[in-house]
């Protein structure tokens, strides 16, 4: 294939995977990786590499519409962070002595765990039902919710498993190049029982910071080709974009019951070719 | 309900801080473009492999020199250099978020943030 068709044929289906995540809210990044080894196979260093670029872009660019709506708890975002980016740089440095055939597991699993989070109900806690957490407290992470009967105040707690859960987020988003948001989202409403938008626009906050950390060693590494990056990162942009503009007025249930049975099948088929070496 | 605390937003911060977030990513993805059009151009008829994975050239992974090369045109580099502003722009969100925390004197917090700083430009600088 010559360059000027394979580009364009990758910036299309980053496109296509930009414009489904934003949709669906399961993350574009989450799709590229298997596209990339699967159909256009590209060593899994590169597409990870090439991957997370994409993740910071999404996430920077949404960032600026999340904090305005005002459910980001910035002091629970920044906390933990101190996970995730520890998590990051464990992930990226293991990415460099694993195996192929390892992360392709991981990674498998990882897109299994995302559509399962994705039919998971959501979280209705504010934890107002028993006493403040001490730790909690102490951070001073409790806050309030915009809600459309005016803002309702939430409290959060179990910091330390949330913070764990986070290092291993991080690790996934260092190692697989994704922002591993599913993972993220199940440390905040499952773990610290914090209401669900204010557990999925806090990560969506933490995301490029996580996916900047990873990202800064993969480049001197050597994991980004500009060649391959260059189309992914632009067509996930706009693909995004393009969905996140749609969003308000599409129907997206039955989309991501299709969506999340792409990601099943390839996360299935990540696992079959690393196992039988085909990756 | 003395113990729940709102969480201080601040509409010029933010107005600001979306400003430069968005800006950011606009001056990577113009750059990452410029440099996509280049690179197309110059080397059209060769034929991509990425099927064997051996790590970028030093010139392609030095930030000094990356921005040297970006400079004298090179359009690989011209990439290169945009995905490193892509890269910096949460790294200027968690700097300007030191300076939120310093001026709402939440002390923690800028402790936090500091250490989330340190960490992300840790992970720049490595190699």
């Amino acid at each position: 294939m010559h360059l000027l068709s394979f580009t364009l044929l990758v910036c299309l289906s980053s496109l296509l995977a930009g414009f489904l995540g934003a949709l669906t809210g399961l993350g574009g990044g989450v799709v590229l990786v298997p596209v990339l080894t699967l159909i256009f196979k590209v060593d899994i260093h590169y597409a990870i590499g090439a991957s997370l670029v994409s993740v910071i872009a999404t996430s920077s660019g949404a960032a600026a519409a999340y904090l305005r709506e005002g459910y980001v708890n910035m002091r629970i975002g920044m906390f933990l962070e101190i996970a995730t980016c520890i998590g990051a740089l464990v992930g990226a440095y293991l990415t460099g002595v694993v195996s192929p055939s390892v992360i392709g597991v991981v990674f498998g699993f990882a897109l299994l765990h995302a559509a399962y989070a994705s039919s998971r109900p959501r979280s209705e806690e504010w934890g107002l039902d028993q006493p403040p957490d001490r730790l909690a407290t102490y951070l001073r992470m409790n806050g309030t919710c915009p809600t459309p009967e005016g803002p309702k105040p939430y409290r959060a707690r179990s910091i330390p498993l949330g913070f764990g859960l986070m290092t291993l987020a991080g690790i996934l988003s260092g190692l697989l190049g994704i922002g591993s948001g599913a993972m993220k989202v199940l440390a905040m409403d499952q773990a610290m029982r914090l209401p669900f938008k204010v557990s999925t626009t806090t990560s969506n906050f933490m995301i490029g910071v996580t996916a900047a950390t990873g990202a800064g060693v993969y480049l001197s590494r050597g994991y980004i080709d500009p060649g391959l990056a260059m189309p992914v990162m632009l067509g996930v942009l706009a693909g995004s974009v393009l969905g996140a503009k749609l969003l308000p007025s599409a129907s997206t249930k039955q989309l991501r019951t299709v969506f999340s049975a792409v990601i099943v099948v390839m996360g299935l088929q990540m696992i079959y070719n690393s196992l039988t070496g085909r990756l | 309900m003395e113990n729940v605390q709102s969480v201080p937003s601040d509409e010029a911060v933010e107005k600001i801080l979306g400003y430069l977030l968005r800006t950011g990513v606009l001056l990577a993805a113009g750059i990452v473009l410029a440099g996509g059009f280049l690179y197309v151009g110059r080397h059209k008829n060769e034929a991509p492999d990425y099927r064997l994975f051996h790590s970028e050239s030093v010139a392609l992974r030095d930030i000094p020199r990356i921005i040297r090369d970006a400079v004298s045109l090179d359009e690989r580099s011209i990439i290169q250099m945009g995905i490193l502003i892509l890269i910096a722009t949460p790294v200027v969100r968690v700097a300007f978020s030191v300076y939120v925390f310093l001026r709402d004197r939440d002390f923690i917090y800028v402790l936090v943030t500091l250490i989330v700083l340190t960490l992300v430009l840790y992970g720049i600088m490595d190699g």
